[in-house]
């Protein structure tokens, strides 16, 4: 998919002085400090992310795609350092397309996820990535795996990530409930996004989501516009 | 937090002081403090500078009234706590909700922050905890919510806030404040509301 390509903005500059005139951002990774989430259903996941990504108090792409998919059926949402999570998710789509090839059948999420932490925990001390892992297989569903900072690996029913989540895990465990339909999960993750992006600087944007089931992957975009609107005070 | 309904406010805390963010030195403690009879606080921050600075405020208003012979408004009880939290902005690391009735203004809710800065909001939430149910809160407030519906409000807000920040939790302490005068609830914390809690 193009969409990851057009995140390379990721410059560390190498000349340590940084002279009054350049603004500090000049200087500063790339991050995707984000609002990230995933949610199981009967049939499915649903994947939903904000779209911006900043150096510093810049905004240097403010339509990023941050749902990657890693294969026909699984997606994985990005958080932290843009170049850390870019490069995992390179490695693991190349590891598991290798593999669903020599298993000559599509592969299990779990079986992502475990590449991911093989990964994320291995090189724990250089990266910064928090990575929710998430998609649809014959042989359990719909599954959803949170791969956070540090490298663990855990199966959720739901899982939030990135910077803007924080804000939410009070209207998440009020709002979702087990056996909620697909239309019901998208409406819940375009809800809970807004809100987030909403109160976190790092987060903005349009919301992005996909459905992904046995059928196929549908993705969807809410635009500034037509984000849905709480009280402001 | 605090919250204001047709006809009063209601202001909410957890019971929960730690040494380090590792120890629960109280399960119990009450962070909200009544400063007048329609007036109420409730503390953030460094719970020993909260004290110290509602102890001198609580004084000053007490003569401020005396002086008006008048009850206080809910406004010169935020802008005294504000007062003591910028001008000593150095050495403090308190920050402040204050709500409260008065007959000129009705309910109000001010929030009076670390560095000290004072403004007024129909809800207010604060504390380590108040991160995790932002998303909450913006979603649920309405306007002109009724008695019953603020006491649900600001009761599942709490639950969840203490739900998943460790520093917060215990019982639930609210206090109800209309014309009428104020009503202290508190509710244990089994009989919170329980959230999918996996």
């Amino acid at each position: 998919m193009a969409a990851a390509a057009t995140m390379m903005f990721g410059q560390e500059q190498m000349v340590s002085s940084n002279n009054d005139m350049a603004p500090d951002w000049t200087s500063k990774e790339v991050s995707t400090g984000t609002t990230i989430m995933a949610v199981e259903y009967d049939g499915g996941v649903v994947v939903g992310a904000d779209s911006r990504t900043t150096t510093g108090a810049y905004i240097a792409n403010r339509v990023t795609d941050k749902l990657t998919p890693i294969h026909d059926r699984i997606f994985c949402c990005r958080s932290g350092s843009a170049a850390d999570t870019q490069a995992i998710a390179d490695m693991v789509t190349y590891q598991l397309g290798f593999h669903s090839i020599e298993l000559d059948e599509l592969p299990k999420v779990e079986t992502a996820a475990n590449l991911f932490k093989a990964s994320c925990y291995r090189y724990r001390e250089e990266l910064t990535a928090g990575i929710i892992v998430a998609g649809w297989d014959k042989r359990r569903g719909g599954q959803v795996y949170s791969v956070p900072i540090g490298g663990m690996c855990v199966r959720q029913q739901v899982s939030i990530g990135g910077s803007g989540s924080s804000y939410i895990y009070g209207f998440m465990d009020a709002n979702y409930k087990p056996g909620m339909t697909k239309e019901q999960c998208m409406e819940l993750v375009t809800n809970a996004v807004s809100l987030a992006m909403e109160r976190d600087g790092s987060s903005g944007g349009v919301v992005r989501l996909a459905a992904i089931s046995e059928s196929g992957v549908e993705r969807r975009v809410v635009l500034g516009g037509q984000l849905p609107k709480f009280f402001t005070h | 937090m605090a919250v204001t309904f047709d006809g009063g406010v209601i202001i909410g805390s957890d019971s929960r002081a730690t040494r380090g963010g590792e120890e629960v030195s109280s399960k119990t403690i009450n962070k909200l403090v009544q400063v007048h009879q329609r007036i109420f606080c409730c503390m953030a921050g460094s719970l020993a500078d909260a004290q110290a600075v509602l102890k001198t405020a609580s004084f000053q208003l007490n003569l401020h009234s005396v002086q008006m012979e008048a009850p206080p408004r809910v406004i010169a009880a935020a802008s005294l706590l504000r007062k003591l939290c910028y001008h000593n902005k150095d050495e403090l690391q308190a920050g402040f909700i204050t709500a409260g009735w008065d007959p000129q203004k009705g309910p109000q809710v001010y929030v009076v922050s670390l560095g000290g800065m004072l403004i007024s909001q129909p809800f207010t939430i604060a504390g380590s905890g108040s991160t995790y149910i932002y998303g909450y809160t913006d979603a649920k407030y309405r306007p002109h919510m009724t008695r019953e519906e603020g006491l649900q409000f600001v009761t599942n807000a709490l639950a969840l806030a203490m739900g998943r920040d460790n520093v917060s939790g215990g019982v639930a302490h609210l206090v109800v404040i209309t014309e009428e005068g104020a009503e202290h609830v508190v509710i244990p914390g089994n009989k919170l509301p329980k959230f999918h809690d996996e």
